[in-house]
């Protein structure tokens, strides 16, 4: 049995090798850059008029917040090697229905909560859609996710009638809004919902088979691992965490906009995801990792607008810090550099063997 | 037959983490012969194909092609030197047509860029030497059947004008027509000088094709015959080999013990699967250790997947303790408590990245169910005793077990089934491709194992290590059952290979013997 003391001397190095250590130097960087743009950036003052927190700082949380909750289920999702590209249709189809459901429900808690549930019931029925679709059906993750990508805003249109349906009920607009010890509500649950999916993977034997299933279906089918099984509990847990996201992202302003609520968000939690230090490929996967890259976006959003930067140069900006984020990430870049360091002059004779792998 | 070879391989080894794949390997190939390349899996054929195409680079020997000693860096070198490859799954591009596919990179080219028209027309021709003139060279690949798509391929490396042809398993997936096709185009071939490296694990097409042998085991040069006067059954008792040294210190079962022949506790009355499995009957008895004797491809893991679920039975009643079962998927197994160590130790065995604790768990794991995760001190306890038991070095259960050697891998995922303790344990090919000393080690847990009451199958290419180790015997032969032998003194791998050996003769309905199991021992 190894010793544990062996480990504290090594805290630093072991923070540097977490794969989302570089999420949380540029988040860093980025909040530099702000500060000395405006030396007040970072401040967080306390409003006593409302007992509530306010700052630069708790815009970024609270934009997080519903990038988290998708990148949660996205995480979950790429380690079985797959991939959901239907989560940004299913917060828009999760509003439609919430707004919908409150605007004939009235103003009651009642209603709030009836509507909150029917939401995460219908992203719950979404997800297993695609669940289908990828575990017994056989299709790609890719082409099934993408047909709900593309399905689901029509939905949410038919829900609606088309129209961008408004409600009023106080207990929903609390969620978005509201604030519980001078700190957003969305956030909080944000954590929670981190906390806990995080806590439900590694406690349980469920993060131990998602990854089995990720690295190679075949060994894992042999040693008995129920892959269906697993591939319908990630795909209904990112569709009812993409609902919940819709509902926050409706709620905030009481409107569902059918074209526009959560439109490309899938491509965000894809990013964080990877950002979070999961791969593509499939596999290992790190949940907090992935909560990290979502905060990373929001900074990154929240700076683009801080900083004047021109909408139109803002999608390139964004580019330019996710691509060097990504290449610092990098096997390869990271060896060539290494490579670089110790033995300048030779480059060609580090031909590889393939041997292991045939 | 012309003097000087047109490929000449020398002292070629090949090292992997924790294998000498090839060790020092002699290989020669004449202009217009059909020379085969034997061998069982893990002999170290696909290696020394992938070492002369370029894919591997050699660690020791040479290599002299045409008169020239050559260093092959990738399948580039290969082709210039004018060997080609047809592999076993045909790597073409199915959404290209026909005539691209066979000028692929040969394009004939006019003022204006490719001609296509001309292109084709000389596919044509081309795919005419192989007999299929008649083909539209504008179809597309995938409109072809896979026989079809053969020759196609083999089409394309008489475009690149190769002197030598390696074909590789090419009639696996042929019926008995299509290989007869092959063959007639293989010796057309052959009499226009080219030299052929044919690799195919049915014996019967050896002797019908080839002109010369070489055989190898585990990685080791055995001698080069030709085919006319080497006699199947010897051809297949230098292919199998006898492998001493690790079995001195175990006794025969036959002297060890009684099994109890009361109610099975697997019993499976003509299961069946197109493609892989004859309808056959299989009983394994607690406390037994069945050895399943066959070459590759006689279909002894074919009928260890269908027991465990990995495959699903087309026909076929399956009993447990005498009690009617269905067993239709490899969880359902390890419910029914029967385990599985696949032969397939590197694609349906470990999980790479996954470390050795992991990976030891993960079957115990899966059938408890996700929410019930193994408790700490009992996941400790248990990686403890089976690394223990086992002697898995090095002893560190964190260590990703990719970086573990054949051997200690083989280990980890005998503890993996080990800890589901089953009541029948099927061991596909167990002791392939590790060293002596943990081969040692897996066998005698397998009779400490037979010992507790386990009932285990015992799959191995190394007759005498089935002999040694079984109670009784299945002999099997493309895809059906050909013996059920009780071992006694008479039962030996030469008398074993004799009865695989005499059943060659097409067709003797009459000659399967089947000794009784049902009368008590």
């Amino acid at each position: 049995m190894s010793t544990h003391s062996t480990h504290r001397p090594s805290a630093l190095r072991e923070l540097i090798r977490r794969p989302y250590f570089w999420g949380v130097i540029a988040i860093a960087l980025l909040l530099l850059i702000n500060s000395i743009k405006d030396p007040g950036y970072l401040a967080v003052s306390y409003n006593s008029a409302s007992g509530n927190l306010v700052g630069n700082l708790i815009d970024i949380l609270r934009a997080a917040a519903p990038i988290a909750m998708i990148s949660v289920g996205m995480c979950l999702v790429i380690a079985t090697a797959g991939i959901d590209l239907s989560v940004g249709s299913v917060m828009a189809v999760a509003g439609a229905v919430a707004m919908e459901f409150l605007a004939s429900a009235g103003g009651s808690p009642t209603a709030a909560l009836g509507a909150l549930g029917l939401a995460l019931l219908l992203g719950a029925a979404l997800g297993a859609v695609n669940a289908v679709l990828v575990s017994v059906v056989g299709l790609q993750p890719f082409i099934s996710t993408l047909v709900l990508m593309l399905a689901g805003r029509g939905l949410a249109k038919v829900i609606t009638g088309g129209q961008n349906t408004a409600a009023s009920n106080d207990t929903f607009r609390w969620l978005a809004n509201g604030y519980v010890f001078g700190i957003p509500v969305v956030f909080l649950l944000a954590v929670a919902i981190v906390i806990l999916v995080g806590l439900l993977v590694r406690r349980s034997a469920l993060g131990l088979m998602i990854e089995a299933i990720g690295m190679d279906p075949r060994a894992a089918r042999l040693a008995g691992v129920n892959r269906r099984g697993l591939l319908f509990a990630v795909y209904i847990a990112s569709g009812t965490l993409a609902a919940v996201a819709g509902v926050f992202a409706s709620a905030s302003v009481m409107t569902v906009d059918v074209s526009n609520t959560g439109y490309q968000l899938e491509m965000d939690a894809i990013l964080a995801v990877v950002i979070g230090g999961t791969s593509l490929a499939g596999g290992k996967f790190n949940i907090t990792g992935a909560a990290i890259g979502a905060l990373l976006i929001a900074t990154l959003d929240k700076t683009v607008v801080f900083l004047g930067i021109s909408s139109s140069a803002t999608p390139a900006f964004k580019a330019i810090v996710i691509i060097a984020l990504c290449l610092l990430q990098s096997e390869r870049i990271r060896a060539m550099f290494r490579a670089r360091r110790s033995r300048p002059s030779d480059i060609s004779s580090d031909t590889p063997k393939e041997a292991v792998a045939a | 037959m012309p003097t000087s070879p047109i490929v000449e391989m020398k002292d070629i080894s090949i090292s992997f983490p924790g294998v000498k794949a090839l060790d020092r390997v002699n290989f020669r190939l004449f202009p217009g012969e059909v020379h085969a390349l034997m061998g069982e899996n893990g002999a170290g054929k696909s290696t020394l194909i992938k070492a002369l195409t370029g894919v591997y680079t050699i660690d020791e020997g040479t290599v002299i092609v045409s008169g020239r000693s050559r260093r092959l860096g990738g399948t580039a070198d290969a082709q210039a030197a004018g060997i080609s490859t047809v592999y076993q799954e045909v790597n073409l591009c199915t959404n290209l047509s026909i005539g691209e596919n066979v000028m692929l990179g040969y394009e004939v080219r006019g003022p204006f860029g490719i001609n296509w028209a001309a292109t084709h027309r000389r596919a044509s021709q081309m795919l005419q030497k192989v007999g299929l003139g008649a083909l539209n060279p504008r179809l597309p690949l995938s409109s072809l059947s896979i026989a079809l798509q053969q020759l196609v391929a083999i089409s394309r490396a008489t475009v690149t004008d190769s002197k030598v042809l390696i074909l590789d398993e090419p009639t696996s997936s042929l019926d008995a027509n299509e290989v007869e096709d092959l063959f007639r185009v293989i010796r057309a071939l052959r009499d226009e000088g080219v030299a052929i490296l044919f690799v195919s694990h049915f014996l019967d097409q050896i002797y019908e094709i080839s002109d010369r042998l070489t055989v190898l085991r585990n990685g080791v040069f055995q001698g080069e015959f030709m085919t006319t006067e080497i006699e199947q059954s010897e051809l297949i008792s230098t292919m199998v080999g006898k492998e001493v040294g690790a079995l001195d210190s175990l006794e025969r079962a036959s002297a060890r013990r009684d099994v109890d022949r009361g109610t099975p506790v697997y019993e499976a009355r003509g299961i069946s699967r197109k493609g892989s499995l004859e309808p056959t009957d299989a009983t394994f008895h607690a406390g037994e250790v069945l050895g399943i004797a066959g070459l590759l491809g006689s279909g002894r893991t074919e009928l260890a997947r269908l027991v465990y679920g990995a495959d699903k039975l087309e026909s076929g009643t399956v009993r447990l303790r005498g009690a009617e079962a269905n067993i239709s998927s490899p969880s359902q197994a390890l419910e029914a408590r029967i385990a599985y160590a696949s032969e397939n130790r590197r694609d349906e065995g470990i999980i790479r990245d996954l470390s050795v604790r992991e990976n030891l768990i993960l079957a115990v794991q899966a059938e408890r169910g996700w929410a019930r995760p193994l408790p700490a001190q009992e996941k400790t306890a248990l990686v403890e005793k089976y690394m223990t038991a086992l002697n898995v070095r090095p002893a560190d259960p964190d260590r990703p077990i990719r970086n573990l050697s054949g051997g200690n891998q083989q280990k980890v995922l005998l503890g993996r089934w080990l800890a589901t303790q089953p009541e029948v344990l099927i061991l596909d090919e167990p002791t392939r491709g590790i060293d002596v000393g943990a081969k040692t080690e897996i066998m005698e847990q397998v009779i400490a194992l037979a010992e507790d009451g386990v009932a285990i199958v015992f799959i191995s290419s190394e007759l005498d290590e089935v002999v040694r180790l079984s109670d009784r015997i299945m002999v099997m032969k493309d895809r059906r059952k050909l013996a059920e032998l009780v071992v006694d003194e008479t039962v030996t791998s030469d008398s074993i290979i004799t009865t695989i050996a005499d059943e060659s003769a097409p067709e003797q309905p009459g000659s399967t013997q089947t000794a009784g199991t049902g009368a008590g021992s």
